[in-house]
């Protein structure tokens, strides 16, 4: 069986950081597998701007964002294969992937880096009440359609969820020449970006209903009618709240799942955030299996996505030198109050330089302190003015805050102040 | 005008399985079927189990073509390339109380000729380690199983129609006149005329049955109401697990499907609209909370899918197989409400030995061919085994759906097949591409370019499932 130091299951933003940064730090046999025809993933379909800003404090469209690393990817002549899905992964490495020129192909790796992103949750998912007729469509879906390959799925339009994707699309479907009658989110805040709400939106006289949801859709063959009703505290529709639209197409921005069931084989621990459980090095509890990106967790700006991968791929390059001991004696690092989830989940090791968290909260909060507590002592304290649950927090303890780590058990939290 | 010897109006598993029993003789057979596929409405949306058959009431038609369909069915996939497991069912108590009613059961499985067995709590709980603390007991049916519903009824009627019989989908019947012995059956496109007219319209079948004459039965569509859990991974339950049968029928069952997956349900409620298949909240909580009474820890979290499907059970309570009394050549095969999946191969049998034989006298054809071409599913076989494929057509390599792990040359194959795809419901129904974790996320638009092209369309023209289901409204100015 032919042998690969590095296999990274996903070419999109994530991947290709990964395989950037594991060249530059020595490993030269990589192969990166992308099952589209393109690498950059997601990214090719949004031609919006906004992307690039931390990374290259200028404002890029999706493509030219990835082209920036596509080319680096040339540059440093790493191989890839495009059309390549993986079928199949074992734990002790063992890659089986699928196109039309190699075949079959089976691959025994030293490490594998998962990038394999995201899907979108859909209709089935919610038990979304109502018909199933055509016209309830993702808002992805609804995006590759005219993005790449020109076509309207919707006219009038309802938007269920105010994800970015979802008031990405309100704004492009208006500009299209669509009728996007509202957007209606089920929480009482919405789930996007505050940029995207007062360019996507406001600009566009669409209305957000909060705390609202369909409670019910009408069509024989097409969506002929949405029903959105009130909710309340407990996610009950209201009786008597109801509000009708005529429309053909529901749009659904109804949150973002990681795309990893290739891990459900090899029994990999996994988090609340349906990606893997992972360590400080990245690593899953699979021996050199490591996972960055939306696959690990949903990031809401690409260039913490690049971030991620390129660290990624530094530990599997460590890895592959041997230079990675775990401990099998790690400190288990728990969200507690307020906090939806924490990455890492677990620490191998403290002897770093310095260690970024990465978490959201559970729903908005004002003035709080973010505490980071290890057996009842405080390890280190953040304040901060407002937290919203649409924007991932990035904390980073430095070495002498994680000297201060001396149980098992580190706890992420907030407090009132 | 062509004459056929026989119209069969409906095409989903018992239409499919009586014009595959007519494609064996010498004699010309229409299939008439409303929707834009086959097996589209009630055979489309059900449990898919192969029931053993020991609750029906014995005596009843239920109770003897369940156990004799069942018997069929391992022939029946053979021949028809379909997938089925016999995993058998474990019909649970949880209550004393309930372990009584086993004694009752117990005898109708053996008046019914079915196998069975009592399994005690430890047994059960080695079978199903995640069964209820509070199941007592099972009766244990080994001869159910799980079935591929889809292709059972799409490989049925491919069958049927390479052996001769014409079908013609979009067409729905809307009046029957006889004249001289001969039924002018009139459909929104065309008039046929036929000798023998069998009715196996499903949820249309007592509107199909007045056409000719008042009948003393009536139809009353019962919706159920089902979650779909993605497959995960295996095991989670290894048998069909039902509650104890009632009233209301079979009750919320808890099984793997036969593509992996898990299905929960149904409700079972009556409804006044046939045409009504949208699920609710309400309905769905309640299903859950049935199943989680069988099985506590059900991961929801896995959920797919939600979807009904409406049964079309009548006021007799039976199947309903016979000729009108006006008409002897006029055949209804009404009332095919659960087990009728199971039951429908020998319906077909039933319909064939007991009216159609006494009506006309049939030759059987030299060159009948029971078998389709087999399929080639990629997800059954080796490395080894795909590259044989693959090279042979490098498109069995190329990669559609990324969750249920379809190929570009398995989706061209439908179009090389006697009833192709003809929506992305069609190929997601036939392939499983779409029917995934996703849920057709990824890969829709590809299914829709593809479909296009095979169809020879614009991509504006693709439709979901039936014809005004259209995915697409209008082109982007350039």
């Amino acid at each position: 069986m032919k042998e690969v130091s590095l296999v990274i299951i996903g070419g999109g933003s994530a991947g290709m950081a990964a395989a950037i940064e594991a060249k530059k730090n020595g490993v030269d046999d990589i192969l990166i597998l992308e099952k589209d025809n393109d690498l950059g993933g997601i990214l090719n379909q949004c031609i919006h701007n906004g992307f690039g800003l931390t990374e290259f404090k200028e404002e890029l469209s999706g493509p030219e964002y990835l082209s920036r690393f596509v080319k680096q990817v040339e540059e440093l002549h790493i191989p890839y294969r495009l059309n390549s899905l993986v079928l199949n992964i074992t734990k002790d490495k063992v890659v089986t992937y699928s196109n039309d020129k190699e075949g079959v192909v089976c691959l025994k790796a030293k490490a594998i880096i998962f990038a394999t992103g995201c899907y979108e949750r859909g209709a089935g998912a919610i038990s979304l009440p109502g018909s199933r007729c055509s016209g309830i469509i993702t808002a992805g879906v609804a995006q590759k359609y005219l993005n790449i390959h020109g076509y309207l799925a919707g006219k009038r339009v309802v938007i269920l969820g105010s994800g970015d994707i979802g008031l990405i699309m309100a704004r492009r479907l208006t500009l299209e020449g669509a009728k996007v009658l509202c957007v209606s989110e089920i929480m009482p805040y919405s789930n996007g970006l505050n940029r995207n709400i007062a360019q996507c939106l406001n600009d566009f006289n669409i209305p957000l209903y909060l705390s609202r949801s369909v409670s019910k859709v009408i069509g024989k063959n097409r969506v002929e009618k949405v029903i959105l009703s009130q909710v309340d505290e407990k996610m009950q529709f209201i009786p008597g709240t109801e509000m009708e639209f005529e429309c053909d197409t529901l749009l659904l921005s109804i949150g973002l799942i990681p795309y990893v069931s290739l891990l459900n084989n090899i029994d990999c621990e996994m988090s609340s955030t349906k990606g893997a459980k992972v360590n400080d090095y990245l690593e899953t509890n699979i021996d050199g299996i490591f996972a960055c990106g939306n696959c690990l967790h949903v990031h809401d700006v690409v260039d913490f996505v690049t971030d991620e991968g390129r660290e990624a791929g530094r530990n599997a390059a460590l890895y592959i030198k041997g230079l990675i001991k775990n401990s099998n004696d790690h400190i288990t690092v728990t969200n507690g109050n307020g906090i939806g989830y924490v990455v890492p989940q677990k620490i191998e090791n403290l002897d770093h330089e310095s260690l970024t968290f990465k978490f959201r909260v559970r729903k908005p909060v004002n003035n709080v302190r973010v505490v980071f507590k290890s057996n009842e002592t405080e390890v280190a304290s953040f304040i901060r003015p407002v937290l919203i649950p649409s924007e991932m927090v990035m904390l980073k303890l430095n070495k002498e805050q994680l000297s201060k780590i001396t149980s098992k058990e580190l706890t992420v939290s907030l407090e009132e102040r | 005008m062509c004459m056929y010897d026989f119209i069969i109006i409906g095409a989903g598993v018992v239409g499919a399985f009586i014009a595959r029993k007519l494609s064996r003789y010498e004699t010309n057979v229409l299939l008439i079927e409303k929707e834009n596929d086959v097996g589209n409405v009630t055979s489309n949306a059900n449990s898919a189990i192969i029931h053993s058959g020991y609750d029906p009431v014995p005596g009843t038609l239920k109770a003897k073509l369940n156990v004799l369909g069942n018997k069929m069915y391992d022939q029946v996939c053979s021949d028809l390339d379909v997938k089925m497991e016999k995993i058998g069912s474990l019909t649970v108590a949880t209550s004393e109380e309930q372990m009584k009613m086993f004694d009752e059961l117990l005898i109708r499985s053996k008046v019914n000729g079915v196998e069975v067995r009592l399994v005690n709590q430890d047994e059960l709980r080695k079978m199903e380690p995640n069964i209820s603390p509070n199941a007592l007991g099972a009766l244990f049916a080994p001869s159910a199983g799980i079935i591929d519903p889809f292709n059972l009824v799409i490989h049925c009627v491919e069958n049927a129609v390479d052996n001769g019989v014409t079908l013609k989908l979009n067409e729905e019947v809307s009046s029957i006149e006889e004249k001289d012995g001969v039924f002018f059956v009139k459909t929104n496109k065309n008039t046929y005329q036929g000798k023998i007219v069998i009715n196996a319209a499903g949820l249309g079948s007592e509107k199909v049955a007045r056409m000719i004459e008042d009948v003393d039965w009536n139809l009353i569509p019962r919706k159920g109401e089902y979650f779909v859990l993605d497959h995960y991974k295996k095991g989670f339950v290894n048998h069909t697990i039902f509650p104890l049968p009632s009233a209301k029928g079979k009750g919320v069952l808890v099984s793997p499907t036969s593509s992996g997956d898990y299905i929960v349900g149904p409700s079972s409620e009556p409804v006044e609209d046939a045409s009504d298949f949208s699920t609710d909240l309400f309905t769905l909580n309640n299903v859950k909370a049935q199943a989680l009474d069988l099985v506590p820890n059900i991961p929801f979290v896995h959920q797919i899918r939600v979807f009904s499907g409406i049964r079309p059970t009548t006021t007799r309570h039976d199947f309903i197989i016979e000729s009108s009394d006006k008409y002897k050549n006029f055949i209804n095969v009404a009332g095919i409400e659960s087990p009728g999946f199971v039951s429908s191969p020998a319906i077909a049998e039933y319909v064939f030995d007991n009216i159609i034989s006494k009506l006309v006298s049939l030759k059987e054809k030299a060159n009948y061919n029971p078998k389709v071409r087999p399929y080639v599913c990629l997800n059954d076989l080796s490395s080894e085994e795909r590259n044989f494929y693959i090279n042979k057509n490098k498109d069995y390599g190329t990669m559609i759906c990324s969750c249920e792990k379809v190929s570009l040359g398995e989706i061209k194959d439908l179009f090389t097949r006697s009833v192709p795809p003809r929506s992305i419901k069609g190929v997601k129904r036939r392939v499983r591409a779409g029917y995934g974790k996703c849920q057709g996320g990824f890969c829709s638009p590809k299914v829709a370019l593809i479909l296009a092209k095979k169809l020879n369309c614009s991509p504006l023209d693709i439709n979901y499932d039936n014809i005004g289901s259209n995915v697409l409204l209008e082109e982007v100015k350039k």
